[in-house]
């Protein structure tokens, strides 16, 4: 199996925030925190687009980089989590994570920072896979039960995909193919440089 | 010391210090121990593959995600 990967299809985003409310509900998320949020650029203008962001879990994470307890690791998955026993809620993943992943939960009278949580691809915990103790710290552990992560598997357009990289990557290159674009694809040029990619409308940021 | 030496020197001394900033990208194991195809602990876990075989544990989330993610494959007979 090839590492696990979200892909979002920005073509058929539309910003429902489906994805957000399975997410939050799946792992029941406190207040506070979202491990998943769509992001919007151009909002109002014609031609917006919207793209669901959350841990990408990198191949070469800089969160793990950056953590001086050393409590990341990643799975034979490909899934970069964390131990939330080690985390001492520093926030250096936070500003090393180039999506905002890290999320800090406030807590106690004055909003001190917790514990680091983050989308876990539906992969738990270290903890004993489905217990209540993982549930607790982590939330579900769909991966364990045969399951693929809730905010891709309730996407209502399917723009967001999750599974094995390569069939991910064979369902969006069937969709490219199948619509007749490819890299004409919003975010394909700031993704890999190309000097074809689509342009966005004069006066708006990419 | 010599000028051919001391580029030598500068060389295999970059060349080293390129060595050390090489991270390994190796996946690795679970915390615990257990990996994710050993199955949950409760009574969620989805029909269709057997808890602690690899290779079930893959076909399955192979297939959901095809079957689940990908309407074209529902479209058969049709190339557009």
């Amino acid at each position: 199996m090839a590492r696990m990967k979200f892909v979002c299809d920005a073509e058929r985003c539309i910003e429902c925030n489906g994805c957000v409310t399975a997410c939050k509900n799946e792992h029941e998320v406190p207040w506070g925190v979202n491990r998943r949020r769509v992001v919007t650029l151009n909002d109002g203008v014609p031609g917006e687009k919207s793209i669901s962001v959350a841990c990408m879990h990198c191949s070469d994470a800089p969160c793990m980089a950056v953590c001086p307890v050393n409590c990341f690791y990643r799975t034979d998955e490909g899934v970069v989590l964390h131990d939330k026993d080690i985390c001492i809620g520093c926030g250096y993943c936070s500003y090393a994570c180039p999506f905002g992943a890290p999320q800090f939960p406030s807590s106690g009278a004055f909003g001190v920072r917790g514990k680091m949580d983050k989308c876990t691809f539906c992969a738990g915990g270290p903890e004993v896979h489905g217990s209540q103790e993982e549930f607790e710290k982590y939330g579900r552990n769909r991966l364990a039960e045969g399951k693929l992560p809730a905010c891709a598997e309730m996407c209502s357009t399917k723009a967001l995909l999750a599974g094995d990289g390569d069939v991910v990557a064979d369902i969006f290159r069937q969709r490219v193919v199948q619509r007749g674009k490819g890299a004409e694809v919003w975010g394909w040029g700031t993704a890999y440089g190309s000097k074809q990619a689509g342009q966005p409308p004069i006066g708006a940021k990419s | 010391m010599t000028p051919s030496i001391a580029v030598m020197v500068s060389l295999v001394t970059a060349l080293g210090l390129s060595g050390c900033g090489e991270k390994v990208q190796t996946l690795g194991g679970s915390k615990n121990g257990v990996a994710a195809y050993q199955g949950a602990d409760n009574e969620f876990v989805a029909p269709g593959w057997t808890p602690g075989d690899k290779t079930s544990w893959e076909q399955r989330l192979k297939a959901r995600a095809r079957n689940n993610q990908n309407e074209y494959s529902k479209m058969t007979g049709t190339t557009k």
